[in-house]
């Protein structure tokens, strides 16, 4: 099998993978494949350099980094060891999985929510305990449709959750919503958000309470009601106005139009 | 280069021959960063996009260039600079390298 087969292959198994090619130097367009269990495919033009190079592509990859590293012709990669020897300039891209997004309630808003994240190139999971709601067919446009609680999804699966991730709880049903934030509080992923008018979110307030959740850093976690103001009012709108708060999240912005505030747009 | 995966496949497929344009480093403000990607058969069809169109003709041409063996592969780089006067620029005022090569590997 050649490295692009090897490395497309992991590409659609969403198993992560660093795609390494020198872009100047001895051996100029050569590829390798690294994935966490090291060099699977390919070399850079001799053993040294595959040696030193995987070792680095393998931190990239586990970082998530896309970057241009140098090295000398054997992969000498001291700054005494470059000053009199040739440059060779390698290109490390790193291919993680998708983010996931946890989307809990089979309603409306639900399919507008899974549609606009698979834009954004989220896997999506739709999850409701109700069998009749809770369908593929409702959900074609979802990765996964699971028929279960909140506790037992975030006892089995929490684990796979990060920074990346985002869970959106749209049940609107205190039987439901309230274990599944308790799940997501107890887990590392990066949004959490809860659907709800304001009235609903006082009273699941005091429903939280008496469950324990009443720190201010795990109520600084939940963004409830979930969604930018944006003013909209259909699912779709709001699909918009729920990513939009993710990307905010993410990135630490306030979401303010770039026409009213200033400094850099990237 | 995920999103040029079923291009690729279907163009091999087909015994066309493709080469891959990728971002290697941006300076400056850029529409995409680092990773970004586009493939270009040897018919000039063409997948996915490197910058907001700015360069994607120009890089065409670099590309076919490269399948036919009139350059070799290498990097290229647009924008704006004292040393590297480049007709085709990003409107942003940045400068984007991008490395080519015929997939071959």
């Amino acid at each position: 099998m050649g490295s692009y087969q090897t490395f497309s292959a992991h590409v659609r198994d969403n198993s992560p993978v660093a795609l390494v090619t020198v872009i100047e130097g001895p051996h100029i367009g050569s590829t390798m494949v690294v994935t966490p269990s090291g060099i699977v495919g390919g070399s850079l033009g001799n053993s040294d350099i595959d040696r030193v190079v995987g070792r680095d592509a393998l931190g990239e990859l586990e970082a998530g980094r896309t970057l241009v590293r140098h090295y000398g012709p054997h992969g000498e990669s001291t700054p005494e060891d470059l000053i009199d020897t040739a440059t060779v300039r390698i290109f490390i891209e790193s291919f993680s999985p998708p983010p996931l997004m946890w989307i809990f309630g089979a309603v409306d808003f639900t399919a507008a929510l899974a549609r606009v994240a698979k834009v954004l190139g989220y896997h999506v999971t739709v999850c409701d305990a109700r069998e009749v709601f809770a369908t593929r067919r409702r959900f074609p446009m979802a990765d996964d449709v699971k028929v279960t609680w909140p506790t037992p999804m975030f006892t089995e699966n929490g684990h796979r959750l990060s920074s990346r991730d985002a869970v959106c709880i749209l049940t609107h049903d205190p039987k439901f919503d309230v274990p599944a934030i308790q799940g997501a509080l107890a887990t590392s992923v990066g949004y959490i958000g809860v659907m709800g008018s304001r009235k609903t979110h006082a009273k699941r307030l005091e429903r939280m309470a008496e469950v324990g959740i009443t720190s201010t850093a795990d109520l600084a976690r939940i963004h409830s009601p979930i969604g930018l103001d944006l003013g909209g009012r259909t699912p779709e709108e709001t699909a918009v106005s729920i990513v939009g708060e993710i990307i905010a999240t993410r990135t630490g912005r306030n979401a303010s139009p770039l026409g009213v505030s200033d400094g850099a747009i990237h | 280069m995920r999103e040029l995966l079923t291009d690729i496949d279907r163009w091999q497929t087909d015994g066309k021959r493709v080469a891959i344009a990728r971002v290697v480093d941006i300076e400056g403000s850029g529409p995409r960063g680092a990773g970004a990607a586009m493939a270009v058969n040897q018919d000039g069809e063409v997948s996915g996009s490197v910058s907001g169109g700015c360069v994607e003709s120009a890089v065409v041409s670099e590309a076919l260039a490269i399948l036919s063996g009139e350059q070799p592969s290498r990097v290229v780089t647009f924008g704006y600079s004292d040393d590297e006067a480049f007709a085709v620029g990003l409107t942003c005022g940045g400068i984007i390298h991008l490395f080519i090569q015929p997939l071959e590997w």
